[in-house]
């Protein structure tokens, strides 16, 4: 699913190549983190593998065959941030090289099938590994999973980035069903194919895995006469939090604030469908319409762009508030929790 | 890996649009491509003239049309989705061919149908004219970050290594008496998957070393720093600016 050039107007090819390269290099940043100066020869090595693995047909029947898109193994295989630059950079060699993909529809393309596959499959990933037993089985179970969801998940991203800048006329209701009911077809392959690829690397080098890292067992000390001791190893230093936050902060208002005037101001798909099969003529208008954000816009702003903005910056702000206190009421009960609790063993 | 590694789409050949240098024609296509995508579609003519454009490109970059056109077909699913367009957009329908076909669906495919194309044709001219190592060059030039061009020269480089070990992990398979014919034969195909990617990781471990013993620190020395002078700037702002042209009297004109 390239996207080829014209396909998305201009405006919004060039937000989604900025989200793209901002997204590129916050995984500059991890992946040097993570591999220091390993990271070039590493990550290169891995992005020929994606794109070799690409080329392995997969039959399926009667003469049809399929192949892997390889996010979801990138991201389970060598970590999110290399895997990000892996598929980024597959991409834009088939851009530039094999004109696979338009270059103004790089952005797109990066941030459909590298950004979005690669964190989905990876945060999905980790939240299963976290779930259920620490086995091999399991590692394979969550590869499977973030797989299948990893696929359809992209296609619902390109389908918002087409509902913001599509150049044709066909209504995102049917745009939805049609690229994400194929892709669920096309994710229950990649899901068995990346299960079963994980699975043969975590049977013979599980160590070169990194989503079975916490697989590991902890280093210890046996004695001579029979007894144990844990070797402690100290932990890396806490990820800096609130740069991120910080960045995230930033891109959340940039979009609502300026992208958002791009968006298109017809209905959405579901108002759309609901307004073409006449069910909205019952429904009430929302309780919130005369509020003075109705509709995003602000009330007695008169310029279109700067009010539409002005909601987008007000909505985000709103979001971080409420998320923010819901954090903080949780935590604190959480913390209370704790300290009520009778501390019972002694270490 | 030094000779030999010139990639199936380039044709050596010397002329002008060779001998420019590969940062002032990738931000040339760049250009070229993003005035296309932004050009009105009821300026039918324009794309007309862009391609056009094009062909005098391929015309002094000596680039055999029949080349150019055999390349064209990387485009055809989206083709064919172009073509599916007329059917499934509802709209004003037009009777064509004694076909009842919808009309914002007719200007969807030949928007997608002509801006794609270009940006197809544009970017296989590129390719054809500029050696893969200049093309990494010329990223490096307009400030791509150098750990992501030095990912993608190994992935460019070591790319032909590892599609080689595939190959030759399928002829062993096949000499065994494989070949794979459904599901029921993922297992084997991903195995073999799983053991490339072993082996590919492993090279790049190997590699590391060998480039640590030869003192690499993270950095790529560069050996041959290109720079464009003033006229050959000119010459390939030559291409964005005539289609800028062409994109500005289109929309004055719709």
């Amino acid at each position: 699913m390239h996207v080829p050039d014209g396909f998305i107007n201009a405006p919004v090819s060039l937000a989604t190549g900025a989200v793209a390269a901002s997204a590129v290099a916050v995984c500059l940043r991890g992946a040097r983190r993570e591999l220091d100066e390993r990271a070039a020869p590493l990550a290169g090595l891995v992005a020929a593998f994606i794109f070799a693995v690409q080329m392995l047909n997969f039959p399926v029947a009667a003469g049809t065959s399929g192949h892997l898109l390889g996010g979801a193994l990138a991201a389970i295989l060598v970590g999110p941030y290399t895997g990000v630059l892996c598929i980024s950079v597959v991409l834009l060699m088939q851009g530039v090289l094999f004109a696979d993909g338009g270059l103004t529809a790089l952005g797109v393309n990066i941030t459909d099938m590298a950004v979005v596959t690669t964190v989905v499959a990876y945060a999905l990933f980790r939240l299963l590994a976290k779930a259920l037993p620490r086995r091999r089985s399991s590692v394979t179970a969550a590869a499977f999973v973030a797989a299948l969801v990893s696929v359809p998940a992209a296609a619902g991203a390109f389908t918002l980035i087409y509902a913001l800048g599509g150049t044709t006329d066909v209504p995102i209701g049917k745009v939805a069903t049609a690229m994400v009911g194929v892709h669920v077809l096309i994710g229950v392959g990649e899901a068995v194919i990346t299960a079963l690829t994980v699975g043969a690397v975590v049977a013979v080098r599980p160590d070169l895995v990194y989503g079975a890292r916490g697989l590991a067992k902890p280093l210890e000390i046996r004695r001579a006469d029979g007894t144990v001791v844990p070797v402690e190893v100290s932990k890396a230093a806490p990820r800096p939090v609130r740069k991120i936050a910080g960045v995230g902060l930033v891109l959340a208002l940039a979009l609502a604030g300026f992208v958002s005037y791009y968006a298109s101001t017809s209905p959405d798909g579901l108002e759309k469908v609901a307004h073409d099969k006449g069910i909205d003529t019952r429904t009430e208008q929302h309780a919130a319409k005369d509020s003075p954000l109705a509709d995003y816009q602000v009330k007695d702003v008169g310029d279109a762009r700067l009010s539409g903005g002005l909601a987008g910056v007000i909505g985000v702000g709103a979001t971080l508030a409420v998320g923010t206190g819901v954090f903080v009421v949780v935590r604190r009960r959480r913390n209370r929790a704790e300290s009520a609790a009778p501390v019972s063993e002694t270490v | 890996m030094g000779a030999g590694h010139a990639h199936k789409l380039y044709r050596h050949a010397r002329s002008p649009v060779h001998e420019l240098p590969p940062h002032c024609k990738l931000a040339a296509v760049f250009c070229f491509v993003l005035v296309v995508v932004a050009t009105p579609r009821e300026a039918v003519w324009a794309f007309g003239l862009y391609a056009l454009l094009l062909a005098a490109v391929a015309g002094a970059a000596r680039v055999p049309y029949g080349f150019l056109l055999r390349r064209l077909l990387i485009e055809v699913p989206f083709v064919a989705f172009a073509l599916l367009m007329p059917f499934v957009v509802p709209g004003e329908k037009v009777g064509v061919l004694g076909l009842s076909l919808s009309e914002p669906g007719l200007w969807g495919a030949w928007n997608i149908l002509a801006k794609g194309t270009l940006g197809v044709a544009a970017s296989v001219l590129l390719a054809a004219t500029t050696e893969l190592r200049a093309l990494l060059l010329g990223l490096e030039r307009l400030r791509m970050p150098p750990l992501l061009v030095q990912i993608a020269s190994f992935m460019i480089r070591y790319g032909d290594v590892v599609t080689d070990e595939m190959r030759r992990m399928r002829i062993a398979r096949e000499s065994r008496g494989f070949t794979a014919r459904g599901v029921r034969h993922w297992g084997v195909l991903a195995k073999s998957a799983g053991a490339l990617f072993i082996r590919s990781y492993e090279r790049g471990e190997r590699v590391h070393l060998a480039m640590v013993s030869r003192g690499y620190t993270g950095v790529m020395p560069v050996i041959d720093d290109v720079t464009a002078t003033r006229a050959q700037w000119t010459h390939a702002a030559a291409l964005p600016l005539a289609a800028l042209a062409v994109c500005l009297t289109g929309w004055t004109l719709t």
